[in-house]
């Protein structure tokens, strides 16, 4: 009777420890992610106030008004993926060329080189590329290599460059870490069996790394869905993703109830996309695919 | 204690066999400290001695390109605050951040037609004229000025006034340009991808009115479709829309934008070439004013701002630097005489008599903040 008394006492006090540890990330949770969301739910069904902000209704009107920013959910969902293939077409040979062919002497310089950009403010690179794709840069060149006259600067090319830029790292890593993690000898293997380099790269490295690339267009594709600063400086206001155009509601018409609701059709938009793209992905995957 | 002991007693304060209080008492380095610590305030206390009056720091929300830094330079080493700036693209946008609360401004600066909301909205707080001995109302041009106050209770101080119009490179603009219907008919047309508008709906919005010849201020339903209608036609071939268009002006890349005077100001300094237009069909006249935010965190540093800049003789230099006219007559008598017949300053009288002040409705009408959001995101 005692002795049954003395474990039911220890159980409860490891699960008032389990509790007390957990409380922390739990109330942060509740805190910044909860109950902020909560409150755009409530906000997206009210309506503006004469002044601009929020005053309480219980309508639809704002989640009706949604086409109205087509354009800008448009731009968001072409130039997203895009970005993202980009980056994977680009990320993957270099975290290949890392992981595989690169000394291990060498390949700890050449990875700090890859995160060196970091070290500076994204704003400030951002700003260098304004600099480089305006009438003055880039286009310049072309001009005298006798190109004509290229705009780049305020169109959607432009954006895409600087996505590209900025997001290649976020791309290059996961995949390195998957191609470093790969056993040598399948490759040996397979060749031993007759495989072309082609073929081995098909049938061994590609599946064996796909965790990675999964784990990086993951990474990067639900940043980009709210990226706000590259189209600001180098689309010019004129290519809008929905990140701007939330930022408009909130901050020059002071329409918060329809910012909300646009802010919760992202959500929902992410969600749906994010679902569909790991349930796609799973039987590449398997069970290594995680978010990091 | 010689070189010897002092070695002894930091082995022992090593080993944890004695406390660190013990240490630096037997060795006499905490009195070293505490000595070099009062020879040396700043070190310890930074900046204690000015805090005593009115604080480090001061904020000011203001435009781009609209002070001299000179000016603020002066103002830290006389008072001991440093000044922090931020400058914003439109009115709507300042309003914002106050409606959201909690900005840390000291001192912003609002236009003529956006203070009485900011006064219904409770956001704003009257101004203690004591304390602003450099203020002299009957220095100012009424006009001007009269927006600052409400009800006989002055919430802001005229800080300078100036028009809109837009500026011109006419190395790649050729034609003679007077009017907005040029403006937008060329834009959309001959020089396509070359020009820029305001980040704001009450310019933008409000020339694109002036086009069809209606009022600058108009918040009519369908005075206002056919503005979004013009706008809309307008934006693929618009450079960027953005307040900020002195860089894209002056490398080049944009050849026309709507402008405000002292912009235009600046630039033709540098380049020539960039020319300012009212344009005839009349557009904006507006006034600028400082003003202290209901919640601001440093109030007497707010006042010490104000006061400084509205000094004749640092408003001149603002002037000189920032390139628009001030109502206050002290500070125009200190300006060299050429600029008093500066026609980017001065335009002609038949030229400034259309314009218009804007209006407090335009600020709040939804109507035109959603067509102006639309407009962007299109």
């Amino acid at each position: 009777m005692a002795k049954a008394a003395t474990s039911d006492d220890s159980a409860k006090r490891r699960r008032r420890w389990t509790a007390l540890l957990l409380a922390p990330a739990g109330l942060w949770f509740l805190a910044l992610l909860v109950m902020p969301l909560a409150v755009v739910v409530v906000f997206s069904l009210g309506e503006r106030a004469p002044a601009g902000g929020y005053a309480p209704a219980l309508s639809l009107a704002n989640y009706l008004n949604l086409p109205a920013r087509w354009t800008a959910f448009r731009n968001t969902l072409v130039l997203a993926p895009i970005g993202t293939l980009v980056c994977l077409l680009a990320a993957y040979p270099l975290a290949y060329f890392l992981a595989v062919r690169t000394s291990p002497r060498y390949r700890l310089l050449l990875l700090i080189l890859v995160i060196v950009p970091f070290w500076t403010s994204f704003l400030i690179r951002t700003y260098a590329w304004m600099f480089i794709l305006g009438g003055r840069g880039l286009p310049a060149l072309f001009e005298w290599i006798g190109f004509g006259e290229i705009r780049l600067i305020n169109t959607p090319l432009s954006v895409l460059i600087g996505i590209v830029y900025g997001y290649l790292p976020l791309m290059v890593f996961p995949i390195f870490v998957s191609l470093e993690r790969l056993d040598k000898r399948l490759l040996e293997a397979a060749a031993d069996l007759g495989s072309t380099p082609w073929r081995s790269f098909r049938q061994v490295t590609l599946p064996l790394s796909a965790p990675g690339v999964i784990t990086g267009c993951m990474l990067v594709f639900i940043l980009l869905m709210g990226e706000y600063l590259i189209p600001q400086l180098l689309g010019g206001g004129k290519v809008f993703f929905i990140g701007n155009a939330l930022v408009d509601l909130f901050l020059q018409s002071r329409n918060w109830p329809y910012g909300s609701a646009v802010a919760m059709s992202l959500v929902i938009l992410m969600l749906a996309t994010v679902t569909l793209y790991l349930r796609l992905t799973r039987r590449y995957g398997g069970r290594d695919v995680s978010l990091l | 204690m010689d070189r010897k002991q002092f070695i002894q007693q930091l082995r022992r304060y090593q080993k944890g066999s004695i406390s660190r209080r013990h240490f630096l008492g037997v060795t006499g380095l905490g009195t070293a400290t505490a000595v070099l610590a009062s020879a040396m305030p700043e070190l310890v206390w930074p900046r204690a001695a000015s805090a005593a009056e009115i604080g480090d720091r001061v904020s000011l929300t203001t435009w781009p390109n609209y002070h001299d830094p000179a000016n603020f330079e002066a103002f830290t080493a006389k008072t001991g605050a440093a000044v922090e700036v931020a400058v914003f693209g439109s009115n709507e946008e300042m309003l914002a951040k106050l409606q959201a609360g909690g900005t840390g401004w000291d001192v912003f600066v609002p236009t003529n037609y956006t203070i009485s909301t900011y006064k219904d909205l409770d956001l704003i707080q009257p101004l203690d004229l004591s304390k602003l001995p450099n203020y002299d109302a009957a220095a100012y041009e009424t006009r001007f000025v009269e927006a600052g106050s409400i009800d006989g209770v002055t919430y802001a101080v005229s800080k300078d006034w100036g028009t809109t119009g837009y500026a011109v490179n006419t190395a790649k603009v050729t034609e003679p340009m007077t009017s907005w219907k040029q403006f937008w008919d060329l834009s959309m047309d001959k020089y396509t991808g070359r020009t820029m508008v305001h980040d704001y709906q009450l310019t933008t919005i409000g020339n694109a009115l002036k086009y069809y010849g209606y009022s600058f201020n108009s918040i009519d339903t369908a005075e206002l479709a056919e503005a979004e209608k013009l706008l809309l036609a307008a934006k693929p071939h618009l450079f960027a829309i953005n307040s900020d268009y002195q860089p894209s002006m002056r490398s080049g890349d944009a050849w026309m934008t709507v402008c405000w005077t002292g912009d235009a100001k600046q630039m033709h300094r540098d380049l020539p070439e960039i020319v300012y237009v009212v344009a005839k069909e009349g557009g904006e006249i507006w006034s600028d004013f400082y003003a202290i935010p209901k919640e601001a965190p440093h109030l007497e540093a707010a006042y010490a701002l104000i006061d400084f800049l509205l000094d004749p003789a640092v408003n001149a230099k603002e002037v000189l630097a920032h390139g628009y006219p001030t109502a206050d007559s002290r500070t125009t008598a200190l300006l060299p005489k050429e600029l008093a017949e500066d026609p980017i300053m001065y335009p002609a009288a038949e030229l400034l008599a259309p314009l218009e002040f804007g209006a407090a409705a335009t600020l709040t009408d939804p109507n035109r903040a959603e067509i102006m959001a639309r407009f962007k995101s299109a």
